[in-house]
This record gives structure tokens, sequence and C-alpha cells, in this order.
């Protein structure tokens, strides 16, 4: 019970508006110190990358043949003969400076491969996640009202055969799938590339397909839980019309779990997206990571591994921030709580 | 076994599965020399009669070299799923025999991992390990290893719990011992369940890797190789991908059926069985009552199972008229309320004789037109107000849309509605609470938006169904001398149900007993202490303490226990608990009315 509202003398003065508030400094603090220690052990292990290659990194870049005149060149280059305290302190100085290295192959600057990648990457997974949430929520529902009420018995059976058979399916097959009937085969959108809009319809579809049937199944079991609660008993005995009681009663409460699940699943989206960005040669990080790493382009698979890493940090920390100060009454803010 | 075979899906993944082991194995022996022998006049090609589904660059039978390629693709998921379960049943375990400091270490550094995709992790030991098969089964097991170790350290956790496992520590087992011998076996079965989908996403991770070319290398294939191999000609053979690609689809479908079917199998849920079947009802004889805002004849509920919690119940409730309910918890009160409402839930069937609220027949009305009677006419207020406001929304919004949706009253009207309402439940400063949320209130507070809420139409009749229960003596008494008021002021009539027979004969007119489904006495109210007759209305006004109760004496109890309502029987239900329980009683009595009061035993009436 919170602490102003003291029955039953309600002689105190209007308490301030709690939803005003942003949750407690300890809440974001403590998210915050998660974040920072992520990060460290994420910038150590791409540091640690390179050394932990049994035997000697240098000479499986450039390959056996290669003068040993030349990979010492290279060596002392990259800085791999100094001492390993020295080495970490370079390796973290130029982080802070936004200096990744280069690439062995194209000599390219690696801050530049990720600024050019990086906004197409994340487009790619921000979009298949808002089509993920936008099909799949109103799904799941109309899946739990509709066996609620006790009707559709066939309907459930299908949807849960239909988007457990989805989640299965990984997303570069579907974007195989996608590629082999509707590029290849009735050429109606490009096949690869990113040439303009219609290039993105692809390579999000095939990433949205797995998540949206996960959200689906979420919803539908949050729905079917809130149902039963008393303020929908208490919605339905107001006989509101029946989209009033779900989209405006039901829908914020089955919205938490649901966006956690979205914000977990961007995530894993953004890695998936390596998968599809190579399916249809697209234009992001993903085709560079996989290059980087079959052709042992050291300097820019370990920056790779970092940023993919740090986008997953990241998109963690905003995601428990943000549920914690859009939902009031969540325990992970520090704001007032029922017991 | 036969638990797994018995749902469509069940088979389906255990079928898959089986062939897949079984192909794993006689696969390379039957198809092996197809798979590898080179034809240079067959390059490329797609589907043809001697090659049903192509052939790839050396024009090797892709179908042959996909079936082939079942055995590496199975054996390297399995190694794979091996890895990950022992490395995370380890890592899930340690933290239980580690000192604490060093344990909580141990479930940090897994939270940490867990973040990470497992492809990013594959992908990180495929550069430590160099590309091969080899670096893509450890990269693939060390990413399942954090998923298994948190299962392991939940499951762990949970167990540590049980007596048996206090037990064991009070006789000083050593902390290894109890692991071993007390917490495996006990958390080996959900473990072993994950193994199925485990294997499915090493299987499905493997190929992804082999895919991207982070893999097998030539000339050793899996279904990911040949993928990779194929991939490059799909511009100019698309059919070539298929033979591959739907094998990796058919076998995570196959490990994910199979999961599921096992998890299915270990849970043992039942279903509920057949439909709710409501009892042939009588036709309401007497003429309706014109002035009552609710009269029902014979209200019946049934549930599945020969399930019946309300029984032919009859109440009437006229205007200004406060009705009380009372029963104990199983008796059908809140079910009567529940069916009036009309908001039983599913399976639950309702039925009656007459059902007539505000002078109008239910029956006769469309269901759009029962809606809006339903909503305009009757309010309605549950137990816990906690749970009866909904958290996300605010208070102000909650009371509003009833007017703004059943009156069509403005946002403005209906605000101003909402203000005055809450400030005829006495609430203070309403025009701040309307922009408060729910858990901003106290219980006391809430309950009373409720009843505010259900005063924002017009109601002729209010049912709180133990709108007091969950609210403390004091803030008790506020809340009833607010219903009072209400229906003083308005009119309106009140069903009110509780288990507490003494707040009842203190704020109701008249009083409906119910036990077992069945109202078995009615009465004015005022004559519950001195004039009540059926033996257990009497029983509960006699197991009520007050001033004069001997205090060193236990409380008065009824004994016996009511009859579960799937479980009544035909006789009189309340004769295996009743002291005048006589030959007559196997036969169930009727109410029998006289004047105000209504009885329904052979002993008293």
């Amino acid at each position: 019970m919170t602490a102003h509202a003291s029955p039953p003398a309600h002689a105190s003065p209007p308490a301030p508006d709690r939803r005003g508030r942003r949750p407690g400094a300890g809440f974001l603090a403590r998210h915050l110190l998660r974040l920072l220690l992520s990060l460290t052990v994420l910038v150590v292990a791409s540091f640690a990358m390179i050394h932990l290659i049994p035997g000697d990194p240098l000479r499986q870049m450039l390959g056996p043949s290669a003068p040993k005149a030349l990979v010492d060149q290279r060596r002392a280059q990259l800085g791999l003969d100094q001492p390993l305290v020295v080495q970490f302190a370079h390796y973290v100085r130029h982080l802070c400076t936004g200096d990744l290295g280069t690439s062995f192959f194209s000599s390219e600057p690696v801050s530049e491969i990720i600024r050019q990648g990086l906004p197409n990457t994340l487009a790619l997974a921000l979009l298949a996640t808002l089509v993920a949430l936008a099909v799949a929520i109103p799904l799941g529902m109309w899946s739990a009202v509709r066996a609620h009420h006790g009707r559709g018995r066939r309907t459930d059976t299908v949807f849960a055969t239909l988007t457990g058979a989805a989640v299965a399916v990984p997303e570069y097959l579907y974007g195989l799938a996608l590629l082999l009937v509707l590029a290849l085969g009735a050429h109606l959108l490009p096949p690869a590339g990113l040439t303009g809009p219609s290039s993105y319809v692809l390579p999000v579809l095939s990433l949205a397909i797995a998540p949206a049937a996960m959200i689906a199944r979420l919803a539908r079991v949050e729905t079917l839980r809130e149902l039963d609660t008393d303020y929908m008993r208490l919605a339905r005995a107001k006989r509101l019309p029946p989209w009033r009681t779900y989209a405006v009663h039901l829908l914020p409460n089955t919205l938490t779990a649901t966006l956690t699940m979205g914000g977990l699943l961007l995530s894993g989206l953004v890695t998936g997206s390596v998968l599809v960005e190579n399916v249809f040669a697209w234009p992001g990080l993903g085709l560079r990571t996989v290059e980087s790493i079959t052709q042992k382009d050291y300097p820019v698979a370990q920056a790779m591994i970092l940023v993919y890493g740090a986008l997953v940090l990241v998109i963690n920390f905003l995601v428990d921030v943000a549920l914690g100060v859009l939902d009031p009454t969540s325990t992970l803010s520090a704001g007032p709580k029922e017991a | 076994m036969r638990r797994l075979l018995r749902t469509p899906a069940g088979l389906v993944g255990t079928t898959l599965v089986a062939a897949l082991l079984v192909l794993a194995v006689v696969a390379p022996w039957i198809w092996g020399s197809d798979a590898t022998r080179i034809n240079p006049a067959q390059i490329g090609q797609g589907s043809s009669a001697a090659h049903l589904l192509g052939t790839d660059a050396l024009g090797r039978d892709l179908l042959a070299r996909t079936l082939v390629a079942t055995r590496l693709t199975l054996g390297l998921a399995a190694l794979a799923t091996g890895i990950g379960t022992a490395a995370g049943i380890v890592l899930g375990a340690l933290p239980s025999l580690l000192p604490r400091g060093w344990g909580r270490c141990v479930v940090a550094a897994v939270d940490i991992l867990v973040a990470f995709p497992a492809l990013l992790l594959a992908m990180f030991t495929a550069v430590v390990t160099g590309l091969g098969g080899r670096g893509a089964v450890l990269g693939i097991g060390v990413a399942l290893a954090p998923t298994f170790a948190r299962l392991t350290h939940t499951l762990t956790a949970s167990v540590a719990g049980s007596d048996y496992i206090a037990a064991a520590r009070m006789l000083r087992v050593p902390r290894h011992r109890v692991l071993t011998r007390h917490v495996l076996p006990n958390i080996a079965e959900p473990l072993i369940l994950n193994l199925a989908q485990s294997m499915g996403a090493a299987l499905l991770g493997l190929s992804a890797m082999s895919f991207l070319g982070m893999g097998v290398q030539a000339p050793s294939y899996d279904w990911g190789r040949l993928l990779n191999d194929a991939f490059g000609h799909v511009y100019v053979t698309p059919s070539v991908v298929v033979a591959p690609a739907v094998a990796v689809t058919l076998a995570g479908l196959g490990f994910m059926l199979l999961g599921d079917a096992f998890a299915a199998a270990a849970a043992r849920t039942i279903d509920p069985v057949g439909d709710a079947v409501l009892p042939d009802l009588p036709k309401a004889a007497a003429p309706a009552d014109p002035d009552a805002v609710l009269e029902i004849r014979d209200l019946t509920v049934a549930f599945p199972g020969g399930v019946t919690p309300v029984r032919q119940v009859s109440l009437t409730v006229r205007p200004g008229e406060i009705v009380g309910v009372v029963g104990e918890s199983g008796s059908g009160k809140s079910m009567t309320a529940a069916a009036i409402g009309d908001i039983v839930p599913h399976p639950g069937l309702v039925g009656s004789s007459r059902s007539r609220l505000c002078g109008v027949d239910l029956d006769t009305l469309t269901p759009a037109a029962r809606r809006k009677l339903l909503g305009s006419c009757l309010a309605m207020v549950f137990q816990d107000p906690t749970s009866s406001l909904n958290p996300a929304l605010r208070v102000g919004g909650q009371l509003a849309e009833v007017a703004t949706l059943h009156a069509g009253a403005t946002r403005a009207q209906a605000r101003a509605r909402a203000v005055e309402r809450l400030d005829r439940v006495h609430i203070k400063h309403p025009e701040h609470v309307i922009r408060q949320y729910p858990h901003e209130l106290s219980g006391g507070m809430r309950q009373r938006a409720v009843i505010a809420m259900g005063l924002m139409g017009t109601p002729r009749l209010i049912i709180a169904d133990e709108p007091t229960t969950a609210l403390d003596v004091t803030v008790q008494r506020e809340v009833l001398r607010v219903l009072r008021e209400v229906v003083d002021e308005s009119a309106a009539g009140a069903l009110f149900i509780s288990h507490d027979i003494a707040v009842v004969g203190e704020l109701c007119d008249r009083v409906a007993v119910m036990y077992a489904g069945r109202v078995v006495e009615e009465l004015p109210a005022a004559d519950l202490a001195a004039d009540a007759r059926h033996p257990y209305t009497r029983a509960l006004i006699g197991s009520l303490p007050d001033m004069a109760t001997d205090r060193s004496a236990p409380l008065t109890t009824i004994p016996g226990r009511q009859p579960a309502p799937g479980d009544v029987p035909t006789g009189c239900a309340f004769a295996d608990r009743c002291a005048l329980t006589t030959a007559r009683c196997a036969t169930r009595p009727r109410l029998v009315r006289d004047g105000q009061h209504a009885v329904a035993c052979w002993e008293v009436s």
C-alpha cells in the first residue's frame, strides 16, 4: 500500500503524481553497472581473441609460404610484439578514440566499414522487429480470445502447429525459400543488394517470420492469463464493446512481457541478420563479418565481434530501462509497489 | 513412450527423428559411392531422371550427398550438444559447490553469457580455433552451455529448498555428495527433456555455421556445407539448394516437435471432459413481479462433468432494497452473481425459467440489446479492489468510459460525472484522483472507486460480490455506508454477497442463505437473530462470537464439510452435518414460503 494514502483519514493534500517521476536512481545505476561490467568482459574477450589463437596468428593470416621478414613486419605493425599489458592499453586507448584498426586485406579503416554497414544492419533488424510485433500481437490476442470463449478448437491446433513449426525453421532458410520463389521464380522482388525500398521486403520478411511466431505464442499466453483477471471480468461486466475491452483494457497489461520478448528478439535479430545478409548480399556488417572470419582478417573480425556484442548488450539495457520507465507498477522500478 | 505418440505432433516428431537416425546409420553404405562419384558430363544440372534433385559443380548427385550428409550433420550436432550439456551442468552446479562469493561470480558470468546470441559465441570460437568442423562444434557447444547452466542452476535452487536436502544438510552430508546423490537425480528429467530441443538448436546452429563457410570444410560435407556449395549456383540453377534446405528444415522441425512432445508428456495435463449439460427446468408459473429490479427463477449454472454450482436459485430484488446472499465458500453465491451479470466463464452454461432485469425479460432480448441493458442497468463490484481496477489505465478513464460508451456523453461530461461520482462515494480530491493510477490509491479508496464506476450509468441493480472481504474492518464500514447511501438515494436495488452473516444482518433488508448451490432459507434481516429456522442458518449465527462469548472456550464450528458442487446428494445437502436429521431428509425438502419467510427443511417448516 502506498505511503501517502492512509485510510480512513484522507486529510493529506494530493500527493504528487508518481507517474511523472523517473524510476529511482538505484534502478538505473544497477542496470548501468551491469552494462559496464558486461562491456568490460566483452572488450577483454575481443582483445584476448587474437591471443587465444593457437600457434602464430600472423602465420595463419599470411599463410605458410610468406617470408619471415614480412610476418615480423606485420607483427610489429599490429603491435603484437609488445608486452600484453602495453598491447591492452593501446587497444583500450584506440577504442576510446573510435580507432578500431585497419583491415589486413583491403587496408580500409575498420571504423569506416562499420560506418557503412551498421545503418543497413540496424535498419534490417529494427524493421523486422516492428513487422513481427505488428503482426504477432493481434494474432496472438485473437487466438487467445477465441480459445477463452471456447470457440475454435481447430483454430487453436492450427495456431499451435503453425507457430511451432515457424519457430523451428532458421531465418536463412526462409531467406532461401523467399529468394527462390519471389525473386528468382516470380521475379517480383530484387534478389540481392540494396537498390531501393523493395530490396527491404525479402530480408525483413525472412528475419521476421520466426520472431513473429514466438511473439504470437507469448501474446496468446499473456492474453489468456489476463482474460481471467478481475479487472477484465469487470470490463466485461461494464459491457464495453469488444474492441475496447481488448485494445484498451487488455493490451496494455500484456505488453510488458511481450515487449520484453520483442527486445530480446531484437538483439537476437541483430546477429540473425548475419545469415540473412549473406543470403541477400545485403550491404551490412554481416557480410563483412563472415568475410573477415573466413579470410582470417583478424582486426576486422575482432572489431565485428565487439560491435555485435556491444549492440546486443546496449539493446538489452535499453529494453530494461524502457520497461522500467513505461510500466507504472514494474517491479524493476523503484516506484511504489503493491504488496 | 505411448504418450509421445498420442498427439499428431508427437507422432510426426518421433517419426522424423527416428527416420533421421536410421538414415544416419544406413545412408553412407547405400548411397556412399553415388555421393562421391564425379561426373564431368553432368556438372551443375537441375532435376533429371538420373539425378532427381540435380548435381553439384563436380557432377555429383545432390540427393545422395544430402542423404549421406545426415550422418555427419547429426554426429556433429550430438557432439556439440554433449559439450554444451556437460559444460552447462558443471557451470550450473558449481554455485552450489563453491563458497558463496565464488558461486555468485559463476552465476553472474552465466548471466552475462546468456545475453549473447549463440551465433556470436560460435563465431568467436570459430575465430579462435580456426575454421572447420571442430571449431564449429566447439563454438556451438559453448553457445549451448549458458542456457543449460541457467536451467541447471534454477532447478538445483528449487530442489535445494526441499525437505530431503535440508535433512541431508543436517546430517552433515558433504556438499558434493548432496549434489550427486540428491540433487542431480531429481533434476535429471527436465534436463534430459531439454536434450531434444538442444539437439535441434545445435543442428541448426552448425548448419548455419557451415552455410556461412565457417563450419565443415571440403572435402567433408554436412547439410550446411552442401547449402554453401549450392548457394554459389543459386542464380543459375535455383533448384540445387532444395535438397539440403529441406533436410535442415525437416530435422529442425522433427527435434522441435519431439522436444514439445517430451515436455507435454512430462506435464501430463488433464483435459476437461465433455460439455456442460443443463438439467430440465420447469416453466415459471407465477406472474412476473412488475416492480422488481431483478427477478430470477430457477437459476442454474452447470459445468462439464456434472458439476452444478448453482441449483434452481430464485431471488427477487425490489427498488431501494439490499438483499444479502450468504453462505460458505463453494455454496454457489459468487457463481449466482456471475450468472446474473452474464459473465460465467467458459465452458459453464446458465439457465433459468425466468430472468428479468429492470422489468425486461432478458431471454427475449437480442445479444446487443442485452448488452446495452446490462451495461446501463447493472453495476458490479468484486471482492478484490486491487485486481478489479485495470493497473495500466488511469482511474478517471476507467470511470469515464462507461458514460462515453453507454450514455453517449462527451469526454468533458464524462469527466465531470466521474469527479461527481467519486465525490459521492466520499473520495477526497476527486479531480486529482481521476488522474491517478489504481496502485496509487489505498484499498478502501479503490473499492469506493469501483462502486463509483458502477454509478457512472444509472444502475437499477448493484451486485456486490464480497466487496469488503479484502479490506480491513474500519475501511469495511466506510464502503458499506457508501453502498447503503447509494441504494437509499438512487432507489436502486442491491444484491450483497458475503460469507459474513454479521455484516449481512447489519446491512441488508432481506437475506438468502445458500448451501451447496441452493437457497435454504430466505428471511427479513431483522429476523436473523431471533427467528432463523433452518439448522444451517442457526449454526452460522451460533458460530458468531460476540462480546458475551467465553473466550477461553474454542470457537463454535459446524462439524463436517459442505459437499462439492459435483457431488451433491439427492436428499437434503445439509443432512450429514445436521443434528435434526431424520429419515425424511433423504428426500430433498422444497423451499416452503410463509409470508416473508421461506425455509427448506422438513423438520422446522
